[in-house]
């Protein structure tokens, strides 16, 4: 694993202002300099210096992105279909619905699993926000939120609380309770603040830190406890759609995905931007990463999912077919990462072998658009959550 | 739908709907006199209606031209009268594409979906007025609802809808009968798609508008070229490697966890989700006493999946206790709490880590090089959360590279693997299937779970602290 993020200085004196900050690494003249984010967005919005203008800047700009896609390209040695023929070919697949959970009473917008691998929380339009035991099909908590469209959702990793929130530009924690008539609105607490709609969140590998994306642009990382922001991250330029959190043991980068086609790659130390990727034709609806975490996939409004890998640092495969034009508004890999499942916005779910670059498999079933798809944390099975208002367990 | 509010939190762009264009593209292509659809003219009540074609050549064409199967060309073919390219001329109100003799018309560009334009309700205002005006009690429930809403909101333009109604109405009497019929069946698909009848949704819902206009140019200033070129710097200079040796890993990856992989090959002793028996998951607890072979296995793939996994973990520290090194994951897991831990209790725990792993004579004092002992004091000076970041990497790296190999080779793993189970696979009947399906047993919260976690890892640290030799001593003088 080629994590380079840990062997970089992440706190310290910064080179230009000495004071004790989270750290950015980047150059200046070619020269390795460690600045806090407030000096490099200084740096980037002094006034121009003496013969410099725009054009010196584009133009500059310019070499240095071709010399980028030089250096990328000197390692670009072999493809993905050729590493792939060694591998043999999947056999055929039966995957059926084995759960219907219906209980929503408006389109459900995004769902996660419970690390004991049956339970499940689900959002929708209407401001339910619905733990089941999907395994038995029982409803086990509902909240309604005090807004519409909670387009986010996410179980702690103790699975004593759910993170969700929407249109109120916050996320909110809402601690579980054993008690079934407890009002479980009487404990919430606001932990996040955007100054635009919540698209996604996720707990890190703690129930005390939550890392939201939002519509203004920007994603950030919060102290549930005292709702206190650790850290944000600016490098988007439009809408940011969704998040997904590194599966490293090191644990300290994510991938985020939004409407201006572009996948960065986060330092949630430093809340640098260490890497990016800009191929897909129309917005990102989702990212996750590579079980081994050493590349992700994403999903997006072209009707294409595409699979980055980051230490080659390069777009390394297009999952597409004529026939599929509607957009991918979710996707999720099995456990070992050979298939990946993604959601259209035509109804259907596309089944597609990572390696081989083929669909293995199309299921239907739902009535509107497939809104989320994840994989339950064993891997036993996977669930799809649709704007027919209902969610499909399917193995 | 909803009338636009100022209270649409600064939203008013659509997402991008790349899929209209290449919906377009494909209808053009169906309507090629060659190669396109077969249409017909077809008598509908008293008129001829020209260009009429049926379900089954749609789908006949989708599957032959797009190379897909029935089911596919089925659900596509759906998603063209969805979202109004085609529409069918009975039971025009049901938006599905219908594999029979079902009728249907191709859609005029005048009322194709477009990404820039929304359906306004003053043009829907002034369509329900026009039905109004043409026959009364012609409109639907639905639609009555609509237009009374309309007439309420809208009533300070109301003399203005009714007007355009009017002149609608009038234009359209000038019109030939048939022209007119085909009209009034094009502008009525085209509503039935843009305001979908009660019960039914419409595929030009697109949820919410996003914050930025998706069609604008990011505004090119000084900066966003900086910043562009701060980016591309750091960027050029990040080593990368060559994508066979990337690319490998990650079909290594695949072929080692594939047997693992319950999609790829069935998990024993069979997938509760398939044959609602939950064996599965009570043969791997977090806090099992035997786990099952393969679970042992995974423990060998790699320091990160052995650490994952709490019994795995839990059999690591049995090995570390034997080894009297015990000290290195205590810390890695201190470090790790300190990290993703609340931001109140920082110090607190900085301060705790100190004084048991780092000071000098702590009891349990850990052997990292004095280089990156240096920085981890001095950074304890003023401790923040990523403070122990690089003596825990260091420890990490030297678990991970000598005493993960030696716990692999170590009686303890290998006894481990002895005793592990491999479970038979399940094989039920269809009797059996229907009564499991009966008996699905509910589960132990995870509430209850996570307080036993936390009331389990209270007393460890307990039995593991440092034995105070005065109190001990103490204790045992009083009892003399």
């Amino acid at each position: 694993m080629c994590d380079q993020t840990f062997l970089a200085i992440t706190f310290g004196p910064c080179d230009n202002c000495s004071q004790n900050k989270p750290l950015m690494n980047i150059y200046l003249k070619n020269e390795p300099i460690n600045y806090c984010s407030l000096c490099v967005e200084l740096m980037a919005c002094q006034g121009l210096a003496k013969g410099e203008t725009i054009h010196t800047l584009k133009a500059e700009s310019e070499t240095l992105k071709g010399k980028l896609e030089e250096e990328r390209a000197k390692l670009h040695d072999v493809e993905l279909h050729q590493v792939a023929e060694k591998i043999e070919a999947l056999g055929q697949f039966v995957m059926k619905t084995r759960r219907t959970l219906k209980g929503h009473g408006n389109k459900v917008l995004c769902m996660d699993w419970c690390r004991d691998k049956r339970r499940i929380v689900s959002s929708s339009q209407d401001g339910k926000v619905i733990v089941w035991d999907a395994y038995t099909t029982n409803k086990e908590h509902a909240v309604t939120m005090p807004c519409t469209w909670v387009m986010a959702c996410a179980y702690a990793p103790s699975g004593c609380a759910v993170a969700c929130g929407g249109l109120d530009n916050k996320c909110s924690v809402y601690p579980l309770s054993l008690d079934k008539n407890e009002n479980l609105a009487a404990k919430k607490k606001s932990v996040a603040m955007h100054t635009n709609y919540l698209s996604s969140c996720s707990f890190t590998n703690s129930d005390m830190q939550i890392l939201t994306s939002s519509g203004d642009g920007t994603c950030a990382l919060w102290d549930v406890e005292s709702g206190q922001l650790l850290q944000s991250f600016h490098g988007h330029s439009a809408d940011v759609l969704s998040l997904n959190l590194a599966p490293s043991e090191t644990g300290n980068t994510f991938v985020s995905g939004g409407c201006d086609k572009k996948a960065n790659v986060w330092d949630m130390r430093s809340g640098q931007n260490v890497q990016s990727f800009e191929t897909h034709e129309s917005d990102i609806n989702s990212v996750k990463y590579y079980p081994s975490g050493d590349a992700f996939a994403t999903g997006s409004d072209d009707a294409t999912c595409r699979l980055y890998d980051l230490r080659a640092d390069r777009e390394v495969a297009i999952y597409s077919k004529e026939s599929i034009i509607f957009g991918a508004s979710s996707v999720d890999f099995s456990l070992s990462g050979r298939l990946l499942f993604a959601g259209y916005n035509d109804y259907t779910i596309n089944v597609w072998d990572v390696l081989k670059g083929t669909r293995v498999a199309i299921l239907f079933g739902h009535e509107n658009r497939v809104s989320t798809v994840r994989v339950s944390p064993d891997g036993t099975a996977f669930c799809s959550g649709s704007w027919d208002n209902t969610l499909r367990i399917w193995a | 739908m909803t009338i636009r509010s100022d209270r649409d939190h600064g939203q008013r762009y659509r997402p991008r709907m790349s899929c209209l264009k290449k919906l377009e593209a494909t209808v053009v292509q169906m309507q090629d006199p060659s190669t396109g659809v077969k249409g017909t003219d077809q008598k509908l009540n008293v008129t001829v209606i020209p260009h009429v074609i049926t379900g089954q050549d749609i789908v006949a064409w989708i599957t032959k031209n797009m190379n897909v199967d029935n089911d596919e060309a089925q659900a596509f073919g759906t998603m063209l009268v969805a979202y109004g390219y085609i529409y069918p001329l009975q039971d025009h109100k049901k938006l599905v594409l219908r594999p029979d003799g079902s009728l249907y018309r191709f859609q005029t560009p005048y009322f194709w979906p477009v990404q820039k334009w929304n359906a306004e309700d003053t043009d829907y205002a002034i369509y329900l007025a026009k039905r109004n005006i043409r026959k009364k009690g012609v409109l639907d429930a639905y639609e009555q609802e609509e237009y009374n809403r309309l007439h309420k909101w809208m009533n300070h333009k109301w003399d203005f809808i009714v007007m355009q109604a009017k002149e609608q109405y009038h234009a359209g009497k000038a019109r030939q009968k048939a022209d007119r019929v085909v009209f009034d069946c094009q502008e009525r698909a085209y509503w039935i798609v843009h305001r979908p009848p009660a019960q039914t949704h419409s595929a030009m819902d697109y949820g919410l508008d996003r914050h930025i206009d998706p069609n604008a140019e990011e505004k090119k200033t000084y900066d966003y070229y900086r910043r562009i070129i701060i980016y591309t710097q750091q960027a050029v200079m990040r080593s990368r490697v060559k994508s066979s040796v990337s690319l490998g890993a990650l079909a290594k990856y695949i072929t080692t966890f594939k047997n693992h992989d319950p999609f790829l090959v069935p998990c024993l002793p069979s997938n509760p989700w398939q044959t609602d028996d939950d064996s599965y998951w009570e043969l791997n607890a977090p806090d099992v006493e035997i786990p099952t072979k393969m679970r042992v296995e995974r423990w060998s793939f790699s320091f990160y999946e052995l650490l994952n996994d709490p019994r795995g973990r839990a059999d690591f520290k049995i090995f570390l206790k034997k080894e009297f090194s015990g000290e290195n994951l205590a810390f890695w897991e201190a470090a790790e709490e300190l990290k993703w831990g609340t931001a109140a209790s920082m110090s607190e725990k900085a301060e705790q880590i100190f004084k048991t792993f780092l000071a000098p004579g702590a009891p349990r004092w850990i052997n990292i090089d004095g280089r990156t002992m240096g920085l981890t004091v001095k950074g304890l000076e003023h401790p923040h959360r990523y403070v122990l970041d690089a003596a825990q990497t260091h420890i990490f790296m030297l678990m991970k590279k000598d005493t993960f190999y030696r716990y692999l080779k170590s009686p303890v793993y290998k006894e481990m693997q002895k005793k592990a189970i491999s479970p038979a696979p399940h094989n039920f009947t269809e009797a059996q299937l229907q009564e499991n399906m009966r008996n699905r047993r509910p589960s132990i919260d995870p509430i209850i779970t996570w307080q036993k976690e936390q009331e389990e890892k209270a007393k460890a640290a307990a039995a593991a602290g440092p034995i105070d030799i005065k109190k001990l001593m103490a204790s045992k003088l009083d009892r003399k």
